[in-house]
This record gives structure tokens, sequence and C-alpha cells, in this order.
């Protein structure tokens, strides 16, 4: 990306960029050499502190996730364990259940961000782009959605849910099918929101194009409008990725068990549990490194995918 | 053709909006309804009290406690998020040397932009477990671990972090102490849409102003600040959000979730603390119904103010 603050950034992408000109004299940039360079200075110095604020807890996690227990209360300073010990990310894994978190999260995020960016998109899609009685009416109602806090409802939510595994097991607490409907449930609002302004910027003419082709109204949505809403699609779909896989207040309230059976535990929600265990136990290194294998991964897929995810985030505020 | 629209609509609405009414309407509207009664939340009797619940409010110590810590971190969460993410935005972009081509960004900015990112990505869980590990108020905890090496902090009197109520500049030290957490997570990710929102800015406003002879500070303040008063404001409204909903760092950081001595009381933590320790569930739901009337008067009242005339370019 582009850094001369001249330069239209990749924001104004389809803009045509201005035609170059011959560069101003060099005489007219305001400032003296030396305080040009003193600024420069100035701004390394700052941003290289804050960088290594940020960075170094996160080093000090992973790295106190290699020491013993011995050595990280005697020298929690360090950033250099004598051995490693990886032993500590194999208990967290088995014992603190880690391995567990994982999959059941994996298994819900699955079924939950598809079904959020499908059945989102064609509410969205349905709202934006046709007229009918009560159209404002739900749109509005999905839109209030953004301002209630979660955990007003939680009772009522818990005893509904409860109620619904009374005739359908599947449904009850506990279930990784039950928690993939709320979660769809709750992303609806922000998805639909945005993904309502989105389509209503496509271009009819092609819409009606297919239509006097003899597209049905699903097939039109399918296999021409989904594909041309590709890029709002990309940034909502990070961002419920993101916000799925935050989601601790949710499993704490709904994958309880209720007949004894072991809990349907996500990360967010384990790692809680293992804070307060861990901590019973005084077992910091295998807190770490829970805490370490629940930071990497989302890590690791953001440095790889850094340029989608910082611009698809950064347009779901920006409209 | 008509009938097949209506077949089309229906259709696709209905698994959306079914799913939504069930796990969101419905419950919304249980909780409201539950606020005009007694319910304790476990047994099956209860009274309708019609609005005592709401007059209640008025009267409790923990709410009035809990508003202003939410006022608190309405106020502070935005401003420092917003004045940290301009500053780093404003060094990332001007703060390079000048040569022909104008004045540059500094160098390796591509790179402080991943950095910054980081705690946007990490969960909310994570950074609570984490930071209560830096917190620790004994050596083993990094701050603590690091001013003791340094000789800043006495080894038998460290800073208890969220253990301490004590108020300073008349709010509980522990707020505070939250305050510097939510700053830290949030402001690489508002850097990064302000730097964003800079780029965009045409380099001819810059030319004409670099021409008239404006320096750095000048073309910050007078241009750059100015035309990004939609992203700011954009910004703050989301902010003041993250602000109520702080929930999730008090719930797992402080000593019994709002402690100690409830001097870390926000809304959410009133309605937890009143609905599972307490057992007034009717009253919680009046509490909650209240936050949610605050909270949307606050959003209409934040898009009025932010609204103005844009600029377009």
């Amino acid at each position: 990306m582009s850094t001369v603050t001249h330069t239209p950034g990749q924001a104004g992408a389809g803009q045509a960029p201005p035609p170059d000109r011959t560069p101003g004299p060099r005489a007219a940039v305001g400032g003296s050499r030396a305080g040009a360079r003193f600024f420069n200075g100035f701004s390394h110095l700052f941003l290289a502190v804050w960088a290594i604020m940020v960075v170094y807890p996160l080093v000090w996690v992973v790295m106190s996730a290699l020491k013993t227990d011995s050595e990280v209360i005697r020298k929690p300073l360090s950033l250099f364990p004598k051995t490693l010990q990886w032993g500590n990310f194999a208990r967290a894994w088995t014992e603190g259940h880690i391995g567990d978190f994982f999959l059941n999260t994996v298994l819900v995020l699955t079924g939950s961000v598809f079904l959020t960016m499908l059945l989102g998109s064609m509410a969205a899609y349905v709202l934006a782009r046709y007229e009918f009685p009560g159209n404002r009416l739900i749109y509005y109602m999905f839109l209030s959605g953004l301002t209630l806090p979660i955990y007003l409802a939680a009772v009522p939510l818990f005893k509904g849910v409860y109620n619904m595994g009374v005739t359908l097991p599947f449904l009850g607490p506990n279930q990784h099918l039950m928690l993939i409907l709320v979660y769809v449930a709750w992303s609806l609002a922000f998805t639909v929101f945005f993904m309502h302004s989105f389509f209503r910027t496509l271009p009819t003419a092609i819409a009606e194009a297919a239509m006097v082709d003899g597209a049905s109204h699903s097939r039109l949505f399918f296999s021409v409008m989904l594909p041309m809403a590709k890029p709002g699609l990309i940034s909502i779909g990070i961002f419920n990725v993101l916000g799925q896989w935050n989601q601790w207040y949710l499993p704490t309230l709904l994958m309880q068990s209720v007949a004894g059976e072991p809990k349907n535990q996500v990360i967010s929600q384990g790692l809680i549990e293992l804070s307060v265990n861990q901590g019973y136990r005084s077992d910091w290194s295998g807190l770490f490194a829970g805490v370490t294998m629940a930071m990497l991964p989302v890590l690791i897929v953001y440095i790889v995918f850094q340029r989608q995810v910082q611009s698809g985030l950064t347009a779901g505020v920006g409209k | 053709m008509r009938h097949g629209v209506a077949r089309f609509v229906t259709g696709f609405l209905a698994l959306p909006v079914g799913l939504y009414l069930f796990y969101v309407v419905w419950p919304f509207l249980q909780a409201a309804g539950y606020s005009l009664t007694d319910w304790g939340g476990y047994s099956d009797r209860q009274q309708f009290v019609g609005l005592e619940n709401y007059f209640r409010l008025f009267t409790d110590e923990l709410i009035r406690k809990a508003f202003w810590h939410n006022v608190f971190f309405l106020v502070t969460v935005p401003l420092f998020t917003i004045a940290l993410a301009l500053f780093l935005a404003f060094l990332l972009n001007v703060g390079g040397r000048e040569d022909k081509a104008g004045i540059r960004g500094v160098f390796g900015s591509g790179l402080y932009k991943v950095i910054f990112f980081f705690p946007q990505v990490l969960s909310l869980v994570v950074i609570a477990v984490m930071w209560q590990q830096i917190y620790r108020a004994d050596g083993q905890g990094l701050i603590n671990g690091v001013l003791m090496k340094i000789g800043l902090v006495d080894e038998n009197d460290p800073i208890t972090f969220m253990y301490d109520p004590e108020p300073f500049l008349g709010v509980p030290a522990v707020l505070w102490w939250l305050l510097v957490i939510a700053v830290w997570s949030g402001a690489g990710f508002y850097m990064v849409l302000f730097s964003a929102a800079m780029q965009s800015i045409p380099k001819d406003i810059y030319e004409a102003a670099i021409l008239d002879g404006a320096g750095r500070l000048h073309t910050f303040f007078r241009i750059t600040l100015p035309l990004l008063r939609d992203t700011v404001s954009v910004a703050w409204v989301y902010l003041g959000f993250i602000a109520l909903d702080m929930f999730a760092l008090v719930y797992i950081m402080t000593p019994s979730q709002g402690g100690p001595n409830h001097a870390s009381e926000i809304f959410a933590s009133v309605i937890n603390f009143n609905a599972f320790q307490k057992g007034q569930f009717g009253y919680a739901c009046a509490i909650a119904v209240a936050l949610a009337i605050f909270t949307i008067l606050l959003a209409a009242l934040q898009l009025r103010i932010t609204r103005r005339e844009r600029i377009e370019y």
C-alpha cells in the first residue's frame, strides 16, 4: 500500500487517478530540513514504542507458554526459557481440553458463518430490491437488533432454548446445531444492514437483462446478483468469522450441561474456564499455552491475509 | 408473474425472519414483559407489579454508580482511542522525509500497520485473560515485574490494578486500568481506518496548500483533520457502542464481576448481578430495558450531532 500522502489510496479504487503533475518547487515545502529530520526521528521513535507495546505482551505470552511453572513464577520477565517446554501445549490440548474447544468452535463456525451469509444476503437482497407491504417494517426490525445488547435477553433466550430442547433434543442447550442457529440469528442484524446497502448499489441493467432472458427470481439471485456482491460478501464474511469466533457470552449462556453430560464448549468460553481452573491449580504455563493456541491461528491467518482483513473490517465500519 | 414474486419474497424471507423472531425478538419482548413482574428467575411464581421496578431504578445506589461508570467509558474510550489513533495515523502518513514528491509516509509504515492491527483480530477473551496476567498484583505480572526490576515499585507494595477501588480523578482506579486495555486493543484498528481515509484525500489539495507555504502541522490541522471529520464521527459512534459493551473485561477480569466492592460495576454487570446472583429477574429486566432505551437514545443523539453536509471529492 502506498504511503505517500499525496496519492489517492486504494480506497478510491475505480476512479482513475488524477493525471500526474510536475511536483511543486522544493523550496515551497514548509519547515526546515533539520526540523523535518527531527520530526522523522520522532515519528519512528513513537511508532516503534507503540509497536513494542503491542507486540511485547503477545511475545511474552507465547514465551511464557514454553516455560516451566517455576520459571513462570521465579523469572516472569525472561523471554528465553532454559529448555522449551512443548509439553505445556500437549497438556493444555488434552487436559485443558483446548483440542475439544477447537473442534467445537470449528464445527459451529463452519455452519454458522455459511448460514449467516446465505440467509443474511437472501433477506437483504429481497428487502433491497423488491417492493412489498411490510418491507420497511422487517428492515427496521433487523436494524433495531443492532442497538440491543445481548445480555438483555439472556434468561428468556435460555428458557426458549431449554423448552425447545424438551421437544426437539437436537435444538436444546449444549447442542451444536442450536448454537449455530443462535449465532446466525444474532449476526443477521449487521449482515442484513450491510448487505442491504450493498445490493442497493448494484446496477439494475444486468438484472433486467437476465429477467428478459427468462431467468427466475431465485436464479437471478444465485447466478447473477450474488456473484456481483462478492466484495461485500468477503468483507462481511471476515467480519462474521471474527465476530463469531470471539463470541463468549452466548456460548457461556447456552452451552451448559443440563443433564450432567460434558459441555460442548467453544474456544472463548473454554478459555474463561481454563483461566479460572488453571489459577486454582497454579498451572500457569498451561494457561499461557492455552491462550497462545487460541491466539496464534487467528494471528497467522491475519498476517497471511492482512490486506483483505484490514480492508474488510474497515469497510464494515466505513459504510 | 405477480404471484411468482410473492412466493419468491416469502420463500427468501421465511427462514431468516423466523430465526430472528425466535432467537432475538421474542426473548427481548419477554424481557420487557418480565420487567413488569417480580419474577425471581427460577420459580414459576410471578406477580404483576406494574412500573415498580422502574421506580426502584432511580433510588438504586448500584445503578447510579453503574450509570456514571458507563458515562466514564462512553467519554474516555472514544476520546483516548481516537486521539491516539489519529496521532499514530498522522505520524505514519506525514512523519517521513520530504522529497520531490512532497512529504512521505514513514519508512516501514506497512509493517507498522500490520502490527498495530494485531489486537483487533484477537478475541476479547484472549485479551482479557492475557491482561489478567499482565496486570497481576505481584512480581509475576508483566507490569509489576518490570517496574520492580527497575526499582519504581516496591516489592511489598505492588500496583494492585483490578483490586484497586481507590479513586483517581474521582473515578475508581480499576476503571482506568480497564480503559488502558480498551485503548490498547482499539487504537490500531482506528489508525488503519483513519490512515485509509487520509490517503483518499486528493493530492491536489495538499499541493495547493504547500504552494501557499503550509507546513506539516498546518496541513494536518487545517486540511487533513477537517476532511476526516466524517470518518472520525463514524468511529466515535462505533466506539460508543464498544464502550457500552465493556462487559467482557469486567466479567472476566474484575473480582466478583464488578468488584472490588462494586467499584467497577457497569450496567451490564449490574444486570448480571441482579439476575444471577440476587435472583431478582424482573428487576434485572427492567434495568435491561432502561439500558436499551438509553442506548437507542444515545445512538440517535450521536447520529444527529455528527450529521453534517458531506464533502465530496
